[in-house]
């Protein structure tokens, strides 16, 4: 693999950019790897790029059914943030964080990661609560937060109304070091360096079967005929199910659609990301000068990539009144993705009742910003058998109502 | 933006009237049960790519519950029938199967 | 040079001469122009700047496509960025500034980089600024978002000066696009019967067809849709809207239509824009067909425009984008816009076609017009700078290494061919086929978007759906790339997307480095994700992209077409809903008093209710204390109506409330009251509430203000879907009822000065009984319940009769200072009293058991909701935090969230813990601290002193006690 580098760039420069090699190859399956894993998205190539990197595990295929970081690593709202209440998901959040610091450099590919800051609006009391308690915790995880004045937001993001005669700003949780990153880039970076370490990507290539002898994996059937394997990792995020039925277990997973938008690009006016809960929406500005918004999640199981237009309002109204000059703004491209929920809505790491297999799932809402972290740990579990990260991410903690619940923050007041 | 028809009270209206209450036909396991069908009936779920039992209500029209068969490809709505039901009516198994001759079934 | 056309100009009125400026500069167009059309008109070819490379931009198209000429309009509340000027329409006194420029739009700063191209290749910045990596904070990154942006931002501190509002509708057949396939369809869905819906985009019906001269029907084309339009307007079945765009098809028929109502009369007395929310039956894409570019080198040169856009130019507003322009071209349509420019007046030197001796009608009219054709050649360069001065011929099956010709001119019109608008058709899912006659995508029929009974709800009709109506041109010859085999200096000198600055040598260079799918391509190249969203660029980069993989297009496939259409205004999708009425505001029957009488607001779902009462002068934190004190002094007044209020009825309500509860509600007796906890399934704490037995058969439930709606829904959940043979009924009475707390060792005394038939003795309404009577002249029910630990009264009276109530218990209660307090020091006095609060005890991982609530936990029922779930391995932990009072040793008041840290760390290096503050507050009444937290088996470590964080990182000791810390044996309630 040639090294990405401005010297690269300008010697190609002088030849008219003739020699640069294949980001990745596309070699057609072997018949046997030590790892497969299914689901070319941003946890699945992390997965594989850590298994390589930190355990020498390297006869390893990533299949994909489409095209690689086509599912919800290209289409999210690129927020990373580690600003969690409950102990599991901040140690694993901020892994995910801090490996996303030195990303560009450990991949030689540049994923643009901003530590721009990730504001998140209390506008009630019970929210001022709540992110008090989160900051709380923060500083006992390692976890750089602190909960700021209104006068601080509004020094932060000027556009904002602090003031609105609804929901007025009380204050926020601040994360200096939360931010974005070039979510694509991500995907393109980790495959790059999977492949420049022998491993293969196969894209589109759709398994359509899951193969095992005496209760452990053996084999998946694809598209492109079968590919045994010894350990098998299942990272499809809102295929999940899906993949668990061919596996022959069932997941406390279900998929709906979550939105998001685009306005046109506008001169930089926001340089951080915000979060309002209470209103329902949040926002940051890409490197491109679009308004990046998220919108919604439907209620329903959808796997169409359309999201309900009703959510669309709702978060143009929460963010208008948060922000009065969007008003001016158009609307330049709106889209779904589908996400996966599980019941406490955080995430399964874990083993299944399948041997040798593994699943990687239920980031719901949140997922691109634990992609080294999730990786990280799921290499790890892959590779011994457990992993510190992932420990409380067992599928079987729903039964055993250990649950890691981020929501709580949302309770109920009299 | 889902169109539904409420088979209780007969309106054809906009999703914003309705909530999703989850699939449908879950077997309720109370104390005394298994930790397994505990299980099943609280967290684990079918969730298929394609034709989909589920629970609505008609929230903010005439306060019913009601079931549907919708299809989560497409979003083509089968029919729907009332809560107080145990497994889905024949005549919409029947209209599934027309539909969608590869479905394997209601299980 | 641009310029006016002495004569002609099929749109404007020269009698209405218009002024407006153009970055400061006052230029004059006439009524009927496009800002674009008035631009050029005054000779200003310049417009704008690319993004990337700040290349010089012009204007390219003349509708909805233009992917250069948008500019900054309007003034301060009103400036809005990124206006397109090929769809604006002119007004008097319009101001425009250009963008994407320092210091100003001839001399630019920023293109320097388009000197530096070589050195910016599609994702160049994936590959750079990664070394050292502070520089991409400190240096890199600054510069990459400094530069970022097209339009400039509003100011920060805008509001929207307009108004924007939304329709709903609903219709048999909605018709988008307002050309003769369109009113075609609209005509014949109407004299079915069907409710009707059709919309143009434009403000101009008619399409291509009224520009062009064609006949319909044997009649002109102006002619004919006038007289249709006619029909239409007169049906009243049928709704014609123009300034209208369709601009998404969604789920089940729902189309959204985005009206610029007066976007052309600024100042009028109407909302700018409006959005309807339509529900249509069927839906009919007449959305015409997308002229593509040509790539050659410098096709991006202001002055280089679509072929149609410039007959556009020239027949509707007798506008010439030059005096000598070119025209090139790959199929017949094109010579349309030669032979207009030449009955114009305007010298054509050249038709530029690559096809090798073209044969077809329009081809002969323009030889016979003495027009020169030069078939089989190609542009092999544009000429010029900030305008276009002159174009190199070479072959086209060339590489252009060879200049066959330069021909002087000052402007040049393309034409690549048509692509249908296939976007309505695509945005629920439809698929398309690829057209090899035509080089396009087209919709597949036989796989439309499907509806919610399964069948297909779009039809695409004339050019959308690939019929472009030329059934006696010549075959149009693909062009991709101009000339064939180009080198590598001119592909790099190709524009594909001239906004972006994505040229042809970046999709090659895409496609090598093995961003195959056209998805990676897109995002590699940034390719379509200009405000135009691809519309003139797809196809091309596709093309290019499919050659370059050695693969035929339709294996590439097209990237996904999402709504909206164009870019749609967000105070439009807002709509109303701003300000005070961003979201329904719930008012209780005494709210407007709360408002006169000073109350500080706490938003409480869409309820607000009174935080406290401060008094001049008086801080928050005073006013409580001062409310606190009153009320354990003498006696206070909450407005409590907010309290969920729901009537459970029916002869198995008893067994039903047995269920919804964890303890026992059928063993309460009627005229009792008592607390009650409800859990979900899981076991966790989920609301909380004093239950009153009305009769045998009823029950008055009462929730938390946040758990009303919830509970009820909760409730006929179970009812309607598990026990539908239990006889239940519910009603949700929370707005029926004000609810008032009288609290405080006087509120007996004031209740009896009110007068009445309820005997409020101790003896004869205890702790915790109900009655029913008059107080006063009011119809009151009366709960002896306390959530302070003071005697109290919660009385319930008819909505309609709060105030009056509320004021007479002010009045009576004068002697004694009656004051309202607020929900803070409600929250204050239940917490001196260790009363948990759903929302702070609990937190939706919390169980009964945790708070010391096994008392309310029914051991002797078989089932509940939630008892399973309690069952669990982790619910039944001896080890589980669990609810204690905690004091600090120094009386001062725990932070909010505060946490127990233990000396170890855990797996994963952080601080282990072993409790946290669920609720703190000074109290007034102790004069100290007070908190409640759930600590490690806290109930055993009573007397415990535990360190607890502080806010500023330091930690404060605290002991362990009892939560009840006023009034533990209960008399001051029970008097």
């Amino acid at each position: 693999m040639k090294r990405y580098s401005v010297f690269a760039i300008a010697r190609e420069a002088m030849r008219q950019h003739s020699g640069w090699d294949k980001a990745w190859a596309s070699p057609e399956p072997k018949t046997h790897y030590d790892v497969v894993i299914v689901g070319a998205g941003g946890h699945g190539l992390a997965t594989a790029y850590y298994l390589g990197k930190n355990f020498g595990i390297t006869n390893v295929a990533i299949i994909e059914k489409g095209w690689l970081g086509g599912g919800n690593t290209g289409r999210n709202t690129t927020i990373i943030r580690s600003n969690y209440l409950q102990d599991p998901s901040a140690a694993i959040y901020e892994k995910a964080r801090s490996l996303y610091e030195t990303l560009s450099q450990d991949l030689n590919y540049n994923v643009m990661f901003s530590p721009r800051g990730v504001m998140m609006l209390a506008q009630t009391e019970h929210e001022i609560r709540g992110y008090k308690r989160t900051a709380m915790a923060n500083a006992l995880q390692g976890v750089e937060t602190r909960f700021i004045t209104p006068a601080e937001v509004k020094r932060i993001v000027p556009i904002m109304n602090i003031d609105g005669p609804r929901y007025p700003v009380l204050g926020a949780l601040w994360q200096p070091r939360g931010g974005t990153a070039r979510h694509d880039a991500v995907a393109w970076g980790y495959a790059r360096a999977c492949s420049a370490m022998g491993m293969h990507v196969i894209q589109n290539c759709e398994v359509i079967g899951v193969e095992s002898v005496g209760g452990q994996v053996s084999a998946v059937a694809t598209t492109k005929g079968t590919i045994g394997c010894t350990k098998l990792g299942i990272v499809v995020a809102g295929h999940s199910g899906h993949l668990a039925n061919m596996a022959g277990f069932r997941l406390p997973v279900e998929s709906v659609a979550l939105q998001a938008m685009v306005s046109e690009p506008i001169k930089p006016a926001m340089d951080c990301v915000v979060m309002a809960n209470t209103v329902h929406g949040y926002m940051s500005q890409s490197d491109k000068g679009e308004m990046v918004i998220g919108g919604g999640a439907d209620h329903f199981n959808n796997y169409t990539q359309r999201g309900s237009w009703m959510h669309i309002e709702e978060t143009v109204r929460a963010l208008i009144e948060t922000f009065p000059m969007l008003s001016r703004l158009k609307m330049l491209r709106q889209w779904g993705g589908i996400v996966d929920m599980t019941g406490d809505r955080s995430p399964i790491i874990s083993k299944t009742p399948l041997g040798n297999t593994f699943i990687n799932c239920g980031w719901g809402t949140g997922g691109f910003k634990a992609i080294p972290g999730s990786g990280w740990a799921m290499a790890e579990l892959m590779a011994k058998g457990a992993s510190p990260l992932a420990e409380e991410f067992s599928m079987y903690r729903f039964r055993e109502g250990r649950f890691i619940d981020e929501s709580v923050a949302a309770g109920v007041a009299h | 933006m889902l169109l539904l028809t409420c088979p209780c009270c007969g309106v054809t209206a906009e999703e914003t009237e309705f909530a999703n209450g989850g699939e449908a036909h879950l077997k309720r396991f109370g104390p005394g049960s298994s930790d397994a069908d505990y299980e099943a009936y609280m967290f684990n779920r079918k969730n298929p790519r394609g034709v989909h039992f589920e629970r609505w209500r008609h929230a903010y029209g005439c306060g019913k519950w009601f079931l549907m068969a919708r299809d989560t490809m497409t979003l083509e709505v089968y029919g729907a029938y009332p809560a107080q039901t145990t497994e889905p009516p024949a005549e919409i198994v029947a209209k599934i199967k027309a539909r969608r001759p590869e479905w394997e079934g209601y299980k | 040079m641009s310029y006016r056309l002495a004569t002609g100009g099929r749109l404007i009125d020269r009698s209405r001469p218009l002024d407006f400026t153009f970055n400061g500069k006052t230029l004059r167009g006439f009524a009927g122009d496009t800002l674009a059309a008035a631009l050029l008109g005054a000779g200003q070819t310049l417009v704008g700047r690319s993004f990337k490379y700040h290349r010089p931009r012009g204007i390219v198209a003349s509708g909805a496509e233009e992917p250069n000429a948008l500019v900054g309009m309007g003034e301060g509340q009103r400036f809005e960025p990124n206006q397109r000027t090929t769809t604006t329409e002119l007004f008097s006194g319009l101001k425009a500034v250009s963008q994407n420029h320092w210091p100003s739009l001839d001399f630019d700063i920023g293109a320097v980089n388009a000197k530096l191209w070589r050195f910016f290749p599609a994702g160049f910045y994936y590959k750079m600024f990664i070394h050292p990596r502070s520089f991409w904070k400190h240096v890199y990154e600054p510069i990459v978002r400094q530069s970022a942006g097209l339009g400039k931002a509003p100011d920060a501190e805008t509001r929207d000066a307009d108004r924007y509002e939304q329709f709903y509708a609903h219709c048999d057949v909605l018709v988008a696009g307002g050309g003769i396939a369109g009113l075609t369809a609209a005509r014949a869905a109407a004299a079915e019967g069907k409710r009707v819906i059709v919309i143009e985009q434009a403000a101009h019906w008619g399409g291509r067809a009224v520009v062009d001269g064609a006949e319909v029907e044997g009649q002109p084309a102006a002619g004919w849709v006038e007289a249709v339009l006619g029909d239409l307007h007169a049906n009243p079945a049928v709704t014609v809207l123009n300034r209208t765009m369709a601009a998404g098809v969604h789920d089940h028929g729902y189309v959204l239509a985005y009206q610029r109502v007066a976007d052309h009369e600024p100042g009028a007395d109407k909302p700018r824009h409006r959005l309807w929310r339509v529900r249509a039956g069927h839906v009919i894409a007449a959305t015409g067909a997308i002229e593509r570019p040509l790539s050659f080198a410098g096709n991006d040169l202001p002055g280089v425009m679509l072929a149609a856009a410039v007959r556009d130019y020239v027949v509707n507003w007798a506008v010439s984008p030059g005096k000598r322009v070119v025209v090139v071209t790959n199929n017949d349509d094109a010579y349309r816009t030669a032979l207009a420019l030449h009955a114009a007046g305007v010298a054509v030197p050249v038709i530029i076609d690559a096809r090798t001796e073209p044969r077809g009608a329009l081809v002969e009219q323009a030889r016979a017009a003495g027009l020169r054709v030069a078939d089989g050649m190609a542009v092999r360069s544009v000429k010029g700078g900030k305008a276009v001065t002159g174009v190199e011929l070479c072959r086209f099956d060339s590489d252009g290494g060879a200049v066959a010709e330069t021909i002087a001119c000052d402007a040049v019109a393309m034409s690549g061919g048509w692509s249908p608008v296939v976007h309505l058709w695509s945005h629920c899912g439809g698929k398309l086929l690829w057209d090899e006659a035509g080089a396009f995508f087209r919709p597949d029929p036989s796989r439309p978007p499907l509806g919610r009974d399964g069948q297909g709800f779009v039809t695409c009709t004339g050019a959308a759906n690939g019929d472009l109506g030329d059934t006696d041109a010549a075959p149009m010859m693909p062009v991709w790339m101009m000339p064939a085999k180009a080198d590598y200096l001119l592909r790099a000198k190709m524009w594909l997307d001239p906004q972006n600055d994505v040229k042809v040598s970046d999709v090659q260079l895409a496609a090598k480095e093995g961003y195959a799918s056209v998805e990676h391509t897109k995002r590699y190249t940034t390719l379509g994700m200009a405000t135009d969203q691809g519309k003139l660029s797809n196809i091309n980069g596709l093309a290019i992209l499919s050659d370059a993989l050695g693969q035929p297009i339709p294996q590439t496939g097209t990237t996904t077409f999402r709504p909206p259409y164009t870019p749609i205004s967000l105070g439009a999708i807002a709509g109303e809903a701003r300000g005070p009425i961003f979201q329904p505001l719930r008012r209780t029957p005494m709210h407007a008093w709360h408002e006169a009488n000073g109350a500080h607001w706490e938003p409480v779902g869409q309820w607000r209710r009174p935080y406290c009462y401060p008094r001049d002068g008086e801080s928050h934190g005073h006013a409580v204390s001062r409310e606190i004190t009153q009320v354990r002094g003498s006696v206070g007044l909450l407005d409590a109506s907010t309290l969920g209020k729901l009537l459970v009825t029916g002869p198995d309500a008893a067994k039903f409330l047995d269920m919804l509860y964890t303890n026992m509600m059928s063993t309460l007796k009627p005229g009792k009251c008592r607390y009650g906890l409800m859990c979900n399934e899981n076991g966790f704490l989920s609301d909380d509430g004093v239950v009153a037995r009305l009769d045998d058969q009823t029950f008055l439930c009462h929730t938390t203000s946040g758990g009303a709606d919830r509970i009820h829904a909760w409730m006929e959940d179970w009812l309607q879907c598990e026990w539908w043979d239990w006889k239940v009924h519910v009603v949700n009475l929370t707005e029926e009822y004000a609810q008032i707390a009288v609290v405080g060792p006087n509120a007996r005394k004031v209740l009896e000065k009110l007068g009445g038939d309820i005997d409020l003795s101790k003896e004869a309404f205890p702790f915790m009984d109900w009655r029913e009577g008059r107080l006063g002249k009011f119809r009151a029910r009366v709960f002896r319940i306390s959530f302070s630990g003071e005697l109290s009264y919660e009385i319930a009276v008819p909505a309609s009769e709060g105030q009056a109530f509320w004021d007479a218990l002010m009045q009576a209660g004068a002697e004694f200072g009656m004051m309202p307090y607020g929900t803070e020091a409600l929250h204050v006095m239940r917490a001196e009293k260790g009363f948990i609060m759903i929302g702070d005890e609990t937190d939706g991982t919390v169980i009964p058991q945790d708070l010391g609530l096994d008392w309310a936990v029914s051991k002797k029922k078989p089932d509940f909701l939630g008892k399973r779930g309690m069952e669990r391995p982790a619910m039944t932990s001896a080890d589980r935090w669990k609810l204690v009072g905690l004091e600090t040793l120094d009386g001062s008041v725990l932070a909010d969230g505060a946490l127990a840290p233990l000396p170890g760390k855990n797996v994963n290096g952080q601080q282990e813990t072993q409790g946290r503050v669920t609720s703190t507050y000074f109290s007034p009444t102790l004069g100290r601290g007070i908190a409640m937290g759930l600590v490690h088996r806290g109930p055993e470590r009573m007397g415990e002193v535990i360190a607890f964080q502080t806010e500023s990182g330091g930690r404060v000791e605290a002991r362990i006690v009892d939560p009840c810390f006023y009034d533990k044996a209960g008399e001051k309630q029970n008097v």
